[in-house]
C-alpha cells in the first residue's frame, strides 16, 4: 500500500537524518567561537600522580590514533569545545591522528557502535570519552578491545590493564574567580545559577563563596538551581531572577552563555566556565575558571606511543594545568588581581588547598576544623553548602 | 520579597507564556481544520535555528523573526504535504517532522553554535502605559514580539469566528466530505492551515533565538513545543482560552527559578525550601488537573475537540 510504504520512507529519512547529523565529520573547519586560552598557553607541565611517560621531546609522528567522543557540539563555546581545544593540542603537540564524533547521546547504542567504527575502521589505539554517562559502555569496550587504551572524563571506574579515568579539580580555579566576583560586587550578593546538587556542584559553589568571602567578608552567594546541563532560556531567567532579587554579578555551571547575556542585559557582571566567554557579553565578563584537556591528552598519547600506558584515576589540579583562571577583566582591584596571583601560586605549589579549616557549613557546624585540609574523598562526596551560601544544598 | 522580584516574575512570566503561546496559536489553527501536528517542536527549532542565523547576516532582528516564520511555514509545508495531499498518517508524518526538524536544524546550524549573536529583539516601552506602575513594566515593557502575539491572537480569534475562510477552516475540521460538497476545497483549506501554524510556531523558535535566550545551540527549545501542543487541548481549541492557558504555563515556568530566592511563607511553609524538582512537574501537574476539571465540566455535552482531527481525508475513499 502506498500509505505504508510513505510511512516507512518517513521513518527511514528521519532515522537518515539523525545519523547523517549525529555521525559529524572528522574535519578541522569547526569554529572556535571564542578566541581565547589558546592552547598554546598551556603551563608547562609538572606530570604529577598520573599515568605518566617521560614528557620528553614530542615526537614528530607516533604513528598513535587517537579518537574522542564528545556528548555535545564542539561549537558549544563549553564543555566540549574546550575538549575539543584539547584534542587539537594533542594533536600539534604529539603528531598523533585523531578523529572525533560530537553530539553523541550518552544512552541509547550510538556511543557503542561510533566506538567500534573508530577501532575497527580507523585503527585507533586510544578512546578518549568525555561525558558521564559513557562510563558503563567504556567499562564494556575495555573489556572487550584489550589492545585499545580508553580514557574517561568525569568518571569513576577503571580497571588494571587498559581503562581510566580523568578529571579537574575545578574548584581551584573557582575559589580564584570568587576573589574577583568577592572584589567586584557592590551589593555583596552574588547569584549563582546551578545546575544539579551533586557533588561536583557543591564543591564549585562552596569555593566560589569561600574565595568571595576571603576578599569580601560580607558576601553572600544566593544559589538557584536549574535542573539543567544546557537549557539557555532557563538558564539565562534563573540569571535574571537572582539579580531582580538584588545580586549583582552572577556566577553558573552550566554550558550556556544565557546567563552572562542576562547579567550584561542588566548592567551586572558575570563569572562564566568552561571556556573564557568574554566575547559574548564583554561588559559583564570578569572572569571564567576554565578547563584545558590538551596537556593530559598529549601525555596520555605519548604514554601510548611509548608503550608505557598504565591506566589511573587521574584528577590533576593547576598544578598540572588542566583548570585554570581566565585572564581578568580590567577593573578587578590591582591588589585583589596581585592576591588572586600569590593564591594561584600556592595552589600550584601545593602549600594549601581551598578547603583548608577552619569552615563552617550553612548550619554553623565545623566541617573541617582548624589548620585541617580537606581530603579528596569528602571533597568528592560534598553534600554541604558553606556559611554565606544561601540556598538548599539537596536542590 | 522586593517589589522588583515580583515584577520580575509577572514579566518573565509574559515572555514564556508568549514563547508558548505562539507556538500553541499555530497548533489551534492545524488543528481546526483537522490536521494534528506534532511537529511543533521540529518547527520551533528549525525557526529558532534560522532566526538566529538571518540576524547575524541582516543584523536586522525582524528580518530575521519574518525569515523563521517563513522557514517554520516550509517546515509546516512539508507535514501538510505528506499527511494532507498523500494522506499518510498525521501523527507519524508530525512526529517525523520533530525529528527531522531537530537534526536538520543541528545540521544547518553547526557553524554558528554558540556564536555571538548580531541582533536581538529589544524592550520597547509603549509610550504612556509603560510608566504605569507594575502593570507598565509585566504589559507595556516587552518586546515587541509579546504585543505581535497579542495582535495575532486576536486576528486568529476573528478570522476563525467572524469571517468566511473561518467558517471554511472550522468546517474542514468538522467535516472534510461536507467541506468538499459545498465546493471548498480540503487540501487548499487543510495545507493553507498547516502552513500558516507552521509560521506561527518557527516565529515563537525566533522569539527564543533572538530574544530569551540570544544565540542557537542545539535542543534549545528544550521541549516547550510539546508544552504547545498540550495547551490547545487545556484551551479547547479557542484562542482566548489559550492565551490563558499560556499564561499559566508561563507563570509555572517563571515560578521555578524564583521561588527559590522568594523569603515567604505559604501554608507555614518556606516557600524556598520547596524542592525546584518538584517545582519543575508544576505545568505537567497543572495540565492534568485542568483535563480532568475540563472533561468532568464537559462531560455530558459532544466533545470540545474538532470532529475530523486527525483524520486524513480522500474523496475516493469515502
Amino acid at each position: 500500500m502506498a500509505k505504508k510504504f510513505l510511512l516507512k520512507l518517513l521513518v527511514v529519512l528521519a532515522a537518515l537524518t539523525l545519523i547523517a547529523v549525529g555521525c559529524g565529520n572528522d574535519d578541522d573547519a569547526a569554529p572556535a567561537p571564542a578566541p581565547t586560552q589558546a592552547p598554546t598557553e598551556a603551563p608547562a607541565l609538572e606530570p604529577t600522580e598520573a599515568p605518566e611517560p617521560e614528557p620528553t621531546e614530542a615526537p614528530m609522528d607516533d604513528g598513535v590514533i587517537a579518537a574522542f567522543v564528545f556528548v555535545g557540539p564542539v561549537g558549544d563555546a563549553g564543555w566540549t569545545w574546550a575538549h575539543n581545544e584539547g584534542r587539537r593540542f594533542a594533536e600539534s603537540q604529539t603528531g598523533a591522528t585523531t578523529h572525533f564524533a560530537e553530539d553523541i547521546p550518552e544512552d541509547g547504542p550510538d556511543f557503542r557502535n561510533i566506538v567500534v567504527d573508530f577501532i575497527e575502521n580507523e585503527d585507533a589505539d586510544v578512546i578518549f570519552a568525555t561525558s558521564f554517562g559513557y562510563m558503563d559502555a567504556m567499562e564494556e569496550l575495555a573489556g572487550e578491545y584489550p589492545d585499545v587504551v580508553f580514557e574517561h572524563a568525569s568518571g569513576y571506574k577503571m580497571n588494571e590493564d587498559n581503562f581510566g579515568n580523568f578529571f579537574g579539580r575545578m574548584y581551584q580555579p573557582r575559589y580564584l574567580s570568587g576573589m574577583a566576583a568577592g572584589a567586584l560586587t557592590e551589593a555583596n550578593q552574588i547569584g549563582y545559577v546551578a545546575a544539579f546538587a551533586i557533588p561536583e556542584v557543591l564543591r564549585g559553589i562552596n569555593a566560589f563563596t569561600l574565595g568571595a568571602q576571603r576578599v569580601n567578608p560580607d558576601v553572600e552567594v544566593h544559589v538557584t538551581w536549574t535542573l539543567t546541563w544546557f537549557d539557555p532560556a532557563v538558564e539565562g531567567d534563573s540569571a535574571a531572577a537572582l539579580l531582580e532579587a538584588g545580586a549583582d554579578v552572577i556566577a553558573m555551571h552550566q554550558d550556556s552563555t544565557a546567563p552572562g547575556l542576562a547579567a550584561q542585559d542588566a548592567g551586572a557582571r558575570w563569572v562564566s566556565y568552561n571556556s573564557d566567554m568574554s566575547a559574548f557579553a564583554p561588559d559583564a565578563f570578569i572572569t571564567a575558571p576554565v578547563w584545558n584537556w590538551g596537556p593530559y591528552y598529549a601525555r596520555i598519547i605519548d604514554a601510548v606511543a611509548s608503550g608505557t600506558y598504565a591506566p589511573g584515576a587521574y584528577w590533576g589540579g593547576m598544578d598540572d594545568g588542566i583548570v585554570a583562571l581566565a585572564p581578568l577583566a580590567a577593573d578587578v582591584p590591582a591588589d585583589v588581581a596581585a592576591e588572586i596571583d600569590e593564591v594561584a601560586a600556592q595552589l600550584i605549589d601545593g602549600s594549601w588547598d581551598v578547603f583548608t579549616g577552619e569552615i563552617r557549613d550553612q548550619d554553623g557546624n565545623v566541617v573541617v576544623a582548624a589548620g585541617e585540609t580537606m581530603e579528596d574523598g569528602p571533597m568528592l562526596g560534598m553534600e554541604f553548602f558553606v556559611e554565606g551560601v544561601v540556598g538548599s544544598a539537596t536542590g | 520579597m522586593s517589589e522588583e522580584a515580583l515584577v520580575g516574575l509577572f514579566v518573565a512570566t509574559v515572555q514564556f507564556g508568549t514563547l508558548v503561546f505562539l507556538a500553541a496559536l499555530g497548533e489551534l489553527i492545524a488543528e481546526r481544520a483537522g490536521v494534528l501536528n506534532l511537529g511543533v517542536e521540529g518547527m520551533m527549532t528549525m525557526g529558532a535555528v534560522s532566526g538566529f542565523m538571518v540576524g547575524l547576516e541582516t543584523g536586522s532582528a525582524w528580518a530575521a523573526f519574518i525569515a523563521a516564520a517563513a522557514v517554520g511555514a516550509l517546515v509546516g509545508g512539508l507535514h501538510a504535504l505528506v499527511s494532507v495531499v498523500l494522506g499518510a498518517d498525521q501523527v507519524v508524518s508530525g512526529l517525523a517532522l520533530t525529528i527531522g526538524g531537530l537534526g536538520l536544524a543541528a545540521y544547518v546550524g553547526r557553524n554558528v553554535v554558540g556564536e555571538r549573536p548580531e541582533t536581538k529583539f529589544t524592550d520597547l516601552g509603549i509610550v504612556g502605559l509603560a510608566d504605569i506602575p507594575w502593570f507598565g513594566d509585566i504589559f507595556f515593557n516587552q518586546p515587541p514580539v509579546v504585543y505581535v502575539a497579542v495582535l495575532l491572537g486576536l486576528a486568529v480569534w476573528f478570522v476563525l469566528t467572524r469571517t468566511r475562510w473561518g467558517l471554511a477552516l472550522r468546517a474542514v475540521g468538522e467535516s472534510a466530505p461536507t467541506t468538499d460538497a459545498v465546493g471548498h476545497s480540503v487540501m487548499a483549506l487543510r495545507s493553507g492551515a498547516v502552513m500558516v501554524g507552521g509560521a506561527f510556531a518557527g516565529a515563537g523558535g525566533a522569539f527564543l533565538s533572538l530574544y530569551m535566550a540570544p544565540g542557537w545551540t542545539e535542543g534549545m527549545v528544550a521541549g516547550r513545543g510539546w508544552i504547545a501542543v498540550a495547551l490547545v487541548i487545556f484551551g479547547a481549541w479557542r484562542p482566548g482560552r489559550l492565551a490563558l492557558g499560556a499564561l499559566l504555563f508561563g507563570f509555572t515556568l517563571a515560578l521555578q527559578p524564583r521561588l527559590q530566592s522568594f523569603d515567604i511563607e505559604l501554608l507555614g511553609v518556606d516557600v524556598s525550601s520547596i524542592s525546584p524538582a518538584l517545582l519543575g512537574i508544576l505545568p505537567f501537574v497543572l495540565t492534568v488537573l485542568v483535563l480532568v476539571i475540563i472533561s468532568w465540566r464537559y462531560r455530558h455535552r459532544p466533545s470540545v475537540a474538532p470532529a475530523a482531527l486527525g483524520l486524513p481525508y480522500r474523496r475516493e475513499e469515502r
